[in-house]
């Protein structure tokens, strides 16, 4: 009985990891923009996709060992699913916000966007699905009962490790001062000297750069790649991001955790169908309780 | 006199050529087919703009009320007037369909509505992106809600309507389903136009640009939400019912986000809060999409022939959707307001206003 | 609505709030507040800023629900009301920032505020019924009587936000008086316009409450303004009632005094 809760709760936290690490891509360019950056979940599997050439091209054509080409694979994946997200602000966003297109445009782009990730990858890569090489040794360990690997403890600490680097760099840093202060007022920021387009920039970077090593690691855990798994875990991320309060990074999180706890709880006790149904049902009674969620603060309308 | 009906005649003019033209068989079925889910993305975007441009809400989740409109009125349909291992044999005799018809439509209707609370009930207290979100987790719920009811087929789906479209056409030889879906979707706008040309109805206006306004200055904000969001589901129940007919199939994976991702672009790109906007995209946006049926073909050949890609690639039907939210990405940016902003066709063309008033 | 005013003492108050107080977490916004205002009253609100009386204005017209004590409109509790049941009671207000709907013509502003006495539903609408058609022309004639006499309706097709400031604030008190209240609030009325607009706005004000039947109550902090149009006055501060009066009074209350000037004893 104990074993079987340790094992769901290594489960849940393995599996809200990857919720978290996308929501908080998703938190982050809204706390900056209030733009809900749809095409996220796509960058996501952009992030997989190009963790697999990378590692492919590692281990095939270069021959190196498995754990150096995770070690390169890990900043070059970043770094070139970042430039995706970045390429995305400036080509498509950034023009539309500077033409004072309404908000909900903006939206509507990215989803834009986001189909069009979804199905370029299909048409040049093909409907195949791409097995993802194993990087590592997978150990298998087994104390008193509860089993986990080697990488699933890597992928709760890497995001528990990215966590507190946000944190650190939304509540210390001068770049994350200046990424609240646009949350707060975008209009008088750059009147303060700061440089507005620079700050997002750094805010894209920041969530694709996640969303890419969630892609990896999401690759390494479950190494079957296909356009449209992007799709249905970014919708997902972002209602975990809504329900911890989106805008804040620990709601993110805790938001993560939370919707990956729910999951797993259901596939324990519910058919695996019944795993959308619930969990997005629980959202949705959260989200009544609490409408601005569990870490949002309320906005008051001043008269 | 006859300035005064003018609209009207135009419309029993159009709607009798294209119903003469099908009844002739002048039309292809495919053209039929396109017709009709013009028809059907007609009501779908004005009904939406009702909440997401009239009413200024995001609302993400209209397929989900589509859904519920085309399971029911197909249940019912299939109740009623056909043999089927869930629900036995056919309750009425075939001569009654042509009556039940667009009863069972309004029924599908009626349901949706009745799903639509779900989304009003929270968007007494919340406004913005945290509707957005009930709005999709409503729309994963419903369609997740049928796939788990294995008796009306899961995720495999539910048919068996063509029976009563046949029923129909046995009672009076016409082209039933082409003819309810210009009926419906004239019914819609003129339905939405009556509504918010109120005073009434622009109570949902005045929630829209001021709540805290709205609301001090009497108008009962939560009955004019519920309203609005009741009507705006209810249609996309009536849509999701004709476009049930109209394939003779339904599976819930054809009401998914993506269904109202298109929805919403429809909406975006007619113009937030104009109805001639939605009917305009609407048509616009179905042309669009089987317009690349033809033109990716084409493209491919250009393409191979001035050896632009490798011969033993095919430019395939995939890039459809590749190449149309790119052109959408691209009008929007020269357009960012949508095609029509929030104007109607009456306010660009003011001569037009002296056949109709469109406010 | 044309109908002259009279003061009746022998009436019911329009308005009378009992002890009223209104914590917002540990802070007492308005504390132990009471006041009646009679039929064909002018009186007036001051105090200091953030002395909690638009929170005030709030609980009167059912935007916030207070923590203790009674509100009555023309003797009715007004407790567990939605603020478009209090305006239907016979509240109407303005905002200190001005709150019209501004992608809306100003005559449908005008209309919309009409909404809690259409006497038309959902499928009248849909049907255009008689009732519908009866009452939208009655709205509409309503609507440009209104304009006309406050001489707006030259604007009746524009948009507000693209009005002067100073006719933004006479739509905003027309939109007001649309809903045919009983009680006018009006929340610093003058705020923003400069000494022309403000000569201005006194008459409005005066002409308003002759000619519409109302009850005026009003936040303002030009003390000129008050001093013209007002006869009784009540000052707070923190929450706290600390004069009231006439206008006179009030000004060499020495309460008053303190509260906006400093306390020199200190």
């Amino acid at each position: 009985m104990l074993e079987s809760i340790i094992q769901n709760i290594i489960n849940a936290l393995q599996w809200g990891s990857f919720y978290a690490l996308i929501a908080l891509g998703y938190t982050l360019v809204y706390g900056v923009l209030t733009l809900i950056n749809f095409a996220h979940g796509d960058v996501f599997m952009v992030g997989a996709y190009i963790a697999f050439f990378v590692s492919t091209f590692f281990l095939s054509a270069l021959a190196l060992p498995g754990w150096v080409a995770l070690a390169l694979c890990i900043p070059l994946t970043m770094i070139l699913t970042a430039m995706v997200g970045v390429t995305l602000e400036r080509i498509a966003y950034r023009p539309l916000r500077k033409k004072g297109a309404h908000r909900l445009y903006v939206v509507i782009t990215a989803l834009m966007c986001g189909l069009i990730l979804e199905h370029a990858n299909l048409a040049i890569l093909g409907a195949s699905r791409k097995a993802f090489p194993p990087l590592i040794e997978v150990h298998v360990y087994n104390i008193g009962g509860v089993t986990f690997t080697n990488l699933k403890v890597a992928v709760i600490i890497t995001a528990i490790l990215v966590f507190l680097f946000l944190h650190w760099v939304v509540t210390k840093t001068r770049v994350g001062m200046a990424m609240r202060a646009i949350s707060y007022d975008k209009f008088a920021v750059p009147l303060m000297g700061i440089p507005l387009d620079q700050i997002i920039v750094v805010t894209f970077v920041l969530g694709s750069g996640f969303a890419g090593l969630a892609g990896l690691l999401f690759a390494m855990s479950y190494p079957v790649l296909d356009p449209y798994m992007g799709a249905l875990i970014g919708w997902k991320a972002f209602i975990a991001a809504v329900v911890g309060g989106i805008g804040d990074i620990r709601g993110a999180f805790l938001g993560g955790f939370l919707l990956g706890a729910v999951e797993i709880m259901v596939v324990a006790f519910f058919p695996s169908t019944f795993r959308d149904l619930i969990a997005f049902s629980v959202l949705l009674m959260i989200l009544t309780w609490k409408p601005t969620g569990l870490f949002g603060i309320a906005k008051t309308t001043k008269i | 006199m006859l300035r005064r009906y003018s609209v009207h005649l135009a419309l029993a003019l159009t709607g009798g050529t294209i119903i003469y033209c099908a009844y002739q068989e002048y039309l292809s079925l495919y053209i039929m087919s396109i017709l009709m889910f013009m028809g059907v993305n007609i009501i779908l975007s004005t009904s939406l703009n009702l909440v997401n441009g009239y009413m200024g809400e995001f609302s993400c989740g209209h397929a989900g009320f589509m859904c519920v409109g085309a399971y029911v009125s197909s249940m019912l349909g299939v109740w009623l007037f056909a043999k089927d291992k869930v629900f036995g044999a056919a309750v009425l005799d075939p001569e009654y369909a042509l009556y039940a018809f667009p009863l069972i439509i309004l029924t599908g209707g009626v349901a949706a509505a009745l799903a639509g609370v779900l989304v009003a009930v929270p968007s007494y207290k919340t406004r913005g992106d945290y509707l957005a979100i009930i709005t999709i987790a409503a729309n994963f719920i419903i369609i997740s809600t049928i796939e788990n009811i294995g008796a009306i087929g899961g995720s495999r789906g539910f048919m068996g309507m063509k029976r009563l479209v046949n029923s129909m056409e046995d009672v009076v030889e016409l082209p039933w389903m082409p003819i309810w879906v210009f009926v419906f979707t004239i019914f819609s706008i003129w339905v939405i136009r009556r509504y918010v040309s109120s005073t009434f109805g622009k109570g949902v206006s005045a929630i829209s640009q001021d709540e805290v306004a709205a609301e001090i200055m009497s108008v009962n904000t939560n009955k004019m939400k519920t309203i609005t969001f009741m009507l705006s589901s209810g249609l996309a129940g009536i849509a999701g019912g004709l476009f049930a007919y109209i394939l003779g199939y339904v599976n819930p994976g054809s009401f998914n986000i993506m269904k109202s991702t298109e929805v919403l672009v429809m909406v975006y790109l007619g113009g937030m809060g104009s109805l001639s906007g939605s009917v305009l995209s609407a048509i616009l946006f179905t042309l669009l999409l089987e317009s690349f049926r033809f033109i990716i073909p084409v493209i491919n050949d250009f393409a191979h022939q001035f050896h632009l890609i490798s011969p033993d690639y095919d430019i395939s039907q995939v890039w459809r959707w590749v190449l149309i939210p790119l052109l959408l990405i691209i009008l929007m940016q020269f357009r960012p307001e949508g095609i029509m902003g929030n104007r109607e066709l009456g306010d660009i063309f003011p001569r037009l206003k002296r056949f109709y008033r469109f406010k | 609505m044309m109908a002259q005013t009279q003061l009746q003492t022998d009436q019911a108050p329009v308005l009378e709030i009992r002890n009223l107080i209104q914590t917002f977490g540990g802070l007492t916004a308005v504390n132990e507040f009471n006041v009646k205002l009679m039929p064909g009253e002018l009186s007036g609100l001051i105090g200091p800023n953030g002395a909690g009386k638009t929170t005030i204005f709030n609980l009167v017209s059912g935007f916030y629900q207070p923590s203790e004590g009674q509100i009555l409109i023309d003797g009715v509790p007004t407790a567990g009301l939605k603020p478009h049941r209090v305006t239907a009671l016979g509240v109407a207000r303005t905002f200190q920032n001005i709150r019209l709907w501004n992608d809306m013509t100003v005559l449908d502003n005008i209309r919309v505020a009409q909404h809690y006495q259409l006497g038309y539903g959902f499928f009248h609408a849909l049907a255009r019924s008689k009732r519908y058609q009866q009452r939208e022309a009655e709205i509409a004639r309503e609507a440009a009587e209104l304009l006309e006499v406050f001489d707006l309706q030259r604007f009746a097709a524009e948009l507000p936000k693209n009005l002067p400031y100073g006719t933004q604030r006479k739509l905003e008190i027309a939109r007001a008086l649309s809903s045919h209240p009983k009680l006018l609030l009006l929340d610093e009325p003058a705020a923003g316009l400069n000494s022309a607009d403000i000569q201005e706005l006194i008459r409005l004000i005066r002409w308003i409450h002759e000619k519409f039947d109302v009850t005026i109550w009003m936040i303002e902090h030009h003390m000129d303004v008050m001093m013209e149009l007002c006869t009784q006055i009540k000052v707070i501060d923190f929450g706290q009632t600390i004069a009231e009066g006439n206008p006179e009074t009030v000004r060499n209350h020495p309460a008053v005094i303190t509260a906006y000037l400093g306390d020199d004893n200190i």
